[in-house]
């Protein structure tokens, strides 16, 4: 919120100013008003391994995000170009294989990679478009620069969280909306619907669209029914659908009815008990045979994992170089990859200073973060990446910016990312802002809602 | 509607509604035992687990039927599927399951109905407080009942809610009935004594029909007239009639593509039940009548979950 000099930042003095004239009872009395208000809406999420039906609230910070409108629009044009390029590459890795003919990228990084998914070899799908949603994370650092942590291709959430988020914060805090004009998210569910109806097969006159959940037991699976809600139209598990006559039917009380798109929120091996996991309950059988004859689109794509591996990741910059001919907008976090011989040295060598991922983790689990961690953590780690060295990527330790926020002592910087939610459909299209999340303990750099991390409105202001 | 959704929110309601009728039930038996001969009351105990069909089980796990290991049984007894508490949690998942096609109201009811019942102890249903325990559970499903009424959208979730919910009820009748028949049957002519008056006033009111009894017909017990009250008289909430005036309405409501069979076995029983006469009843065996109604009912449920609820 301070630029170099100790100064307010333009775009943040409203809130500033506004923070500094609220009495704090007034604001604390708004906090508490939040987390009721959250807890009888539902805006949970299932916490694995706990008693049936067990929930809990993501914490929430009244101290909004704020983005100048000039950042914004940056940030926007290269998330477009990002994922643009990711979709062609999605393509080309199932069709022509044109980059890894040109050595852009190593063939056995794409082909063994176990988010390759054979099945889609030479399959079209509309507009050419796999990640339907994208959520992209990114961080800032200290320098004023974002970069790119990691895409998120497969069946990204939150975007619930930066929905609500902004209702609660309208509801609590009408006046600082009337003392600034932040740009609009609330029509994310109506750009979704639009998003999916565009990659319907293009046979289909009035596509029926439905959300695919896992169930009430999924942690997102608030999220689920919240968009299925606010789309207007059926939230589905996989006991629901089935096939018939090459065509995906839903149950319903009056018959089946036929089904065009599925928003799918469950992972590609449990799609289709026939093709992959025979012990999934989740999915639908024969599902893959009607996908494949093209009588029903799926999003996101199956086989996007191969594009958002955190040893696919490197290679970003150089997709859009080969495919779109320009240079990437937004940065990588430079990445070590322990694959290689050179690198591997070099990390092990700094190990206390570097941030770890497994190449397929995700949420915040299975990650060393150097600088914060105990020496035996440490070497335990070591150990750990010198028996599978390929499972692992090393990045230097970011120093994130920060962003005002209520804790116990009162206002206090604390570290943030952000994920704003890309649609690809017939266009590409994105709402300003995202979710941003927030590490709460201070000095964390882990942002994850597993790992308790919290969440902001986020305001790209004109 | 999905099926899927259809069929919770169905079984929703029964539960609910069971739960409900358990207590009715078991709040007249305490009753029942503090007259008659040991013989009499031995029937009088045997009569739940009759109702709904659990002797067997009860005996596999018990050696003697008292009260308190047969109230135990039925409330509490988490084994026994057919036990308020079972009911009341099945009733709470089959919400939570469709949490989101349910107003909050109600899944915020069921849920700490739950809550509550399964942190009750042994003591409070087999010492004196039963009967307010047996009142707290009608109570719970008197206002899950409201706030359904008074918070769902008028669409296919709440026809099958009021399905579910008069579909048991009617069962629950016809059942309550059948078993207490032998009581109003010999009566015809002969008027009984204090310990018929007893058994007839105990059943109408494990259906809160006392007061309405004397309301409607201003009259002393007749059993002729229990029936008649209980069977036909659509006036009741409780009576089978209007409780198929109930399922009528839903049925009428709902729209399905081959729903012929579950409709028109449905409007069969609706008719049978609106121009019956109840002496007509009384000279082809109440017992008779009532048997049939229950394989109609328990039929006219196994054709609603093929036509609706997904069942193959």
């Amino acid at each position: 919120m301070r630029d170099a000099d100790g100064e307010v930042r333009a775009h943040f003095r409203a809130l500033a100013d506004w923070l500094a004239e609220t009495p704090a009872e007034r604001v604390a009395e708004k906090r508490r008003e939040a987390d009721l208000l959250f807890h009888r809406v539902g805006i949970t999420f299932a916490v694995y391994g706990d008693d049936a039906g067990a929930e809990r609230l993501i914490p929430f910070d009244t101290i909004p995000r704020v983005i100048p409108k000039d950042e914004w629009d940056g940030l926007a044009k290269g998330l477009r170009q990002r994922v643009a390029a990711l979709n062609r590459f999605l393509h080309d890795v199932y069709h022509g294989q044109e980059i890894l003919k040109a050595g852009v990228i190593p063939a056995e990084q794409v082909l063994t990679n176990d988010g390759y998914q054979v099945a889609m070899l030479g399959l079209d799908v509309m507009h050419g478009v796999y990640s339907h949603i994208a959520g992209i994370d990114l961080v800032r650092n200290d320098d004023g620069k974002y970069y790119v942590l990691e895409d998120n291709l497969r069946t990204p959430s939150g975007v619930s969280y930066m929905l609500e988020n902004r209702r609660m914060m309208m509801r609590l805090f009408p006046e600082l909306f009337a003392r600034q004009a932040v740009r609009p998210v609330e029509h994310y569910p109506a750009l979704l619907l639009e998003t999916l109806r565009a990659v319907a097969p293009p046979q289909v006159r009035d596509p029926v669209v439905v959300v695919l959940t896992p169930g009430p037991y999924n942690s997102a699976y608030f999220e689920h029914a919240f968009l299925a809600q606010q789309m207007g139209i059926e939230l589905v598990e996989g006991p629901d659908l089935f096939v018939k006559e090459g065509y995906v039917h839903m149950r319903t009380t009056s018959g089946p009815e036929r089904v065009d798109v599925i928003y799918r929120r469950i992972d590609d091996a449990f799609l289709d008990p026939l093709a992959f996991r025979e012990d999934s309950m989740l999915g639908v059988p024969g599902l893959l045979s009607v996908y494949r004859a093209g009588h029903v689109a799926l999003a996101n794509a199956m086989g996007t994992g191969v594009a958002d591996d955190k040893s696919t990741y490197p290679y970003v910059p150089e997709m859009i170089r080969f495919y779109l001919g320009e240079e990437p907008l937004l940065e990588n976090v430079p990445t070590w990859q322990c694959k290689k011989p050179d690198d591997l040295e070099l990390v092990m060598d700094r190990l206390a200073e570097l941030v770890v991922k497994e190449v397929q983790g995700s949420g915040g689990y299975g990650m060393l973060i150097g600088p914060a961690a105990k020496k035996a953590e440490i070497e335990t780690f070591r150990a750990r990446i010198k028996a599978n060295p390929a499972n692992y990527i090393a990045q230097p330790t970011l120093s994130l910016s920060t962003c005002p926020t209520f804790v116990e002592m009162g206002v206090a910087p604390r570290h943030v990312d952000l994920r704003p939610f890309v649609l690809s459909g017939k266009e590409v299209k994105l709402v300003p802002g995202g979710l941003t999340r927030v590490a709460l303990t201070e000095g964390s750099l882990v942002v994850n809602s597993s790992q308790g991390g919290g969440t902001k409105d986020t305001w790209v202001v004109d | 509607m999905l099926a899927r959704v259809a069929d919770r929110i169905f079984w929703m309601s029964r539960q609910m509604e069971r739960a409900e009728n358990m207590a009715r039930i078991l709040g007249v038996t305490s009753n029942l035992l503090l007259f008659g001969s040991k013989e009499l009351q031995r029937q009088n105990l045997l009569a739940p687990l009759t109702i709904t069909g659990t002797t067997e089980t009860f005996f596999e796990a018990h050696r003697e039927l008292t009260l308190p290991s047969l109230v135990e049984f039925l409330t509490l007894d988490p084994k026994n599927p057919g036990s308020i508490l079972s009911c009341l949690r099945w009733a709470r998942e089959n919400a939570h399951a469709v949490r989101w096609q349910i107003t909050s109201e109600m899944w915020e009811t069921l849920n700490a109905t739950w809550l509550e019942a399964r942190s009750i102890p042994r003591s409070r249903v087999t010492g004196s407080d039963a009967t307010q325990f047996f009142d707290w559970v009608k109570d719970r499903s008197h206002l899950f009942r409201g706030v359904t009424y008074g918070t769902i959208v008028r669409g296919e979730a709440f026809n099958f809610s009021r399905l579910g919910t008069f579909l048991e009820r009617a069962d629950n009748t016809a059942r309550l009935l059948d078993v207490k028949y032998h009581v109003l049957l010999p009566a015809v002519e002969d008027v009984g004594g204090a310990l018929d008056y007893y058994q007839w006033a105990a059943l109408l009111r494990s259906v809160s029909s006392f007061e309405t009894y004397r309301t409607l017909y201003r009259d002393q017990i007749f059993p002729i007239k229990v029936a008649q009250l209980l069977i036909l008289e659509r006036r009741m909430p409780r009576s089978l009639a209007a409780c198929f005036d109930q399922v009528k309405e839903a049925m009428d409501r709902i729209s399905g593509r081959s729903d012929q069979a579950a409709k028109r076995l449905a409007y069969e029983l609706h008719a049978r039940l609106t121009h019956a006469e109840i002496e007509e009843i009384f000279q082809g065996g109440l017992h008779e009548f009532l048997t049939e109604c229950l394989k109609d009912i328990g039929e006219l449920g196994s054709r609603i979950q093929r036509a609706y609820l997904g069942a193959v």
